[in-house]
């Protein structure tokens, strides 16, 4: 398998709080990654440095082999290519799903809403919001909040997603159903990071898990692995907690 | 869902038990303390009115300041003269308002550059909100109002309506410009992420993801500020426009009264008691939504 996104000794702090310490990661084409640990360990702050939504202090980020964290270069056409979608959706309140979907390939893809509007309606109703595209976000369960979010992101058609803690702000009943969107993704192939607290979830789904602690991956291999005999002490401690 | 079930509905769920008869005690209660304090209420009230009502007009001056300030001939003399000088607040007003308002939000879009490149904008935002926000506004307009003019400019240019406007324009324009900053500050930074990380740029962020809830948000505290443009079109007076107040002062020389300044005060307080209202009542609604 070709590598999608690496990568190298990547640090991150905040003045004095170093997020994120020499963290590598490989990820290949078709891969779904799931990052596990507590809050606090730094998953958000790696998947948002993952697509410039915060410029890394040392280390590179390889996208198809280039450096994307050249500071040179214009984050924009990046991200562009890296959908993210958050805990707590943040959907834009003041438009309709279907405008929230339409938004960034109109302005990005300059085409007219006429041209993307069957696009947009087919991915909708794949996702189960057929009937929901008028509507607006809090006129919507969280569960298909978070859905539109998926499709939103999906759009733009990206190489990889990002998904931070997903299902983290929702009600239990509704959490499946968003699972479902992501199973779904991962039987088209496409490339997936995933912070994650479900670890049912990560051990079904995940081709790949990565245990974080403090700003650093303490354990990463495959989720059978993993779950059943973690190797590292810190991975069994964490692990006994939540399971 | 409920713990504890009031009445056993005899079809099962989902059919409303009619309205019980018997009100609880607390209900009476409280219905009984809304009656008392209303009861009160209203007996104070009646009580400052008529001592308002017999003690003042026992005052020495009382018979004077009735003829002068509260005489209903001169008021029905003028009133319509008033009126139709009043229309001349409400074009300087139906103007400025707009412009206020396009102006206002590129100082405040100005004071949020945050590329380098743009910095000297951002200074010029800020100290074009410093100055303006700390000079009196009837300062600004006599600068502008009787400086510009006195350049010798030809006809068009030194109208006062023209230089009082742009005086309102730039006073105002600081103003509502902190209020929009206000509004864009309030848009929690999760937007700006989101927006981001579909590959969107700066400025269409600004332009459709923040700018369209910022300004929603901050229309009721506008509001407040529209209003009291709409009060200080009355300051353009003193540079010449015969607008209420000035041609208030014109009835008070000619007939010696004074009665029609409060004549020019019911026309004020007829339209910003109603806006005033409306943009309270907006801004509770608002309050409420968001709790
Ligand atoms: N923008 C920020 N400024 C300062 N500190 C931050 C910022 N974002 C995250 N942090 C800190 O970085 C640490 C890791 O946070 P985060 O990446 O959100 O962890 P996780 O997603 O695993 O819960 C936390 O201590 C958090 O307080
Ligand atoms: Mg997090």
């Amino acid at each position: 398998m070709a590598t999608k996104l690496q990568l190298l000794n990547v640090r991150k702090s905040f003045g004095a709080l170093t997020v994120c310490r020499d963290i590598s990661l490989t990820v290949d084409q078709g891969q779904m990654v799931c990052l596990i640990g507590a809050s606090g360990s730094g998953k958000s702050t790696l998947l948002r440095c993952c697509n410039l939504l915060e410029p890394v202090d040392d280390g590179q980020i390889l996208l198809d082999g280039a450096d994307i964290t050249d500071p040179e270069i214009d984050p924009v056409p990046i991200r562009q290519r890296i959908g993210m979608v958050f805990q707590s959706y943040n959907l834009f309140p003041h438009m309709t799903v279907i405008e929230n979907v339409l938004l960034a390939p109109r302005r990005v893809f300059r085409q007219s809403r006429e041209q993307l509007r069957d696009g947009a309606e087919t991915l909708l109703r794949r996702f189960g919001l057929g009937d929901r595209m008028t509507h607006y976000p809090d006129q919507l369960s969280g569960g298909q909040q978070q859905r539109a979010a998926i499709v939103r992101a999906l759009a733009m058609k990206p190489e990889i997603m990002l998904f931070d803690e997903i299902t983290s702000a929702l009600d239990p009943e509704l959490v499946g159903e968003v699972l479902d969107a992501v199973r779904e993704l991962k039987s088209e192939g496409m490339t997936m990071i995933m912070a994650t607290h479900e670890m049912g979830f990560a051990r079904e789904a995940a081709d790949k898990v990565c245990f974080l602690d403090k700003g650093t991956i303490v354990e990463e291999a495959a989720p059978e692995a993993i779950f059943s005999a973690p190797a590292r002490e810190r991975t069994r401690e964490f692990l006994r907690r939540v399971l | 869902m409920g713990t504890i079930v009031e009445q056993e509905s005899p079809a099962g769920d989902g059919v409303a038990s009619p309205p019980r008869p018997n009100r609880t005690r607390r209900a009476i209660r409280e219905r009984r303390m809304r009656r008392r304090s209303l009861a009160i209420a209203a007996f104070s009230t009646a009580a400052v009115a008529a001592a308002l009502v017999l003690l003042v007009p026992m005052a020495p001056g009382w018979d004077k300041v009735r003829t002068v300030f509260f005489n209903w001939e001169v008021m029905a003399k003028t009133f319509p003269k008033l009126l139709s000088a009043f229309t001349v607040d409400i074009m300087i007003f139906a103007w400025s308002a707009p412009i206020i308002a396009v102006w206002g939000l590129v100082i405040a879009l100005f004071r949020d550059a945050r590329s380098p490149a743009l910095f000297p904008l951002r200074l010029f935002a800020i100290a074009y909100n410093d100055i303006f926000r700390g000079v009196p506004v009837i300062l600004v307009i006599y600068l502008i109002g009787f400086g510009v003019p006195g350049l010798g400019l030809p006809r068009p240019w030194n109208s006062p309506y023209l230089w009082g406007t742009v005086a309102l324009v730039l006073s105002y324009s600081a103003y509502v410009a902190e209020v929009y900053r206000t509004g864009i500050d309030s848009i929690h930074e999760s937007q700006r992420s989101a927006a981001k990380s579909l590959g969107l740029t700066q400025a269409d962020i600004m332009r459709y993801v923040i700018l369209p809830q910022a300004i929603r948000r901050v229309i009721p505290a506008n509001m407040n500020n529209f209003i009291s443009l709409q009060k200080d079109v009355a300051l353009l007076s003193f540079i010449g426009p015969i607008e209420v107040l000035r041609q208030a002062g014109v009835q008070k020389s000619l007939l010696a009264n004074f009665t029609p300044y409060l004549g020019a005060a019911i026309i004020f307080l007829a339209v910003t008691i109603p806006a005033t209202r409306l943009a309270d009542h907006l801004i509770a609604r608002q309050n409420r939504a968001r709790s």
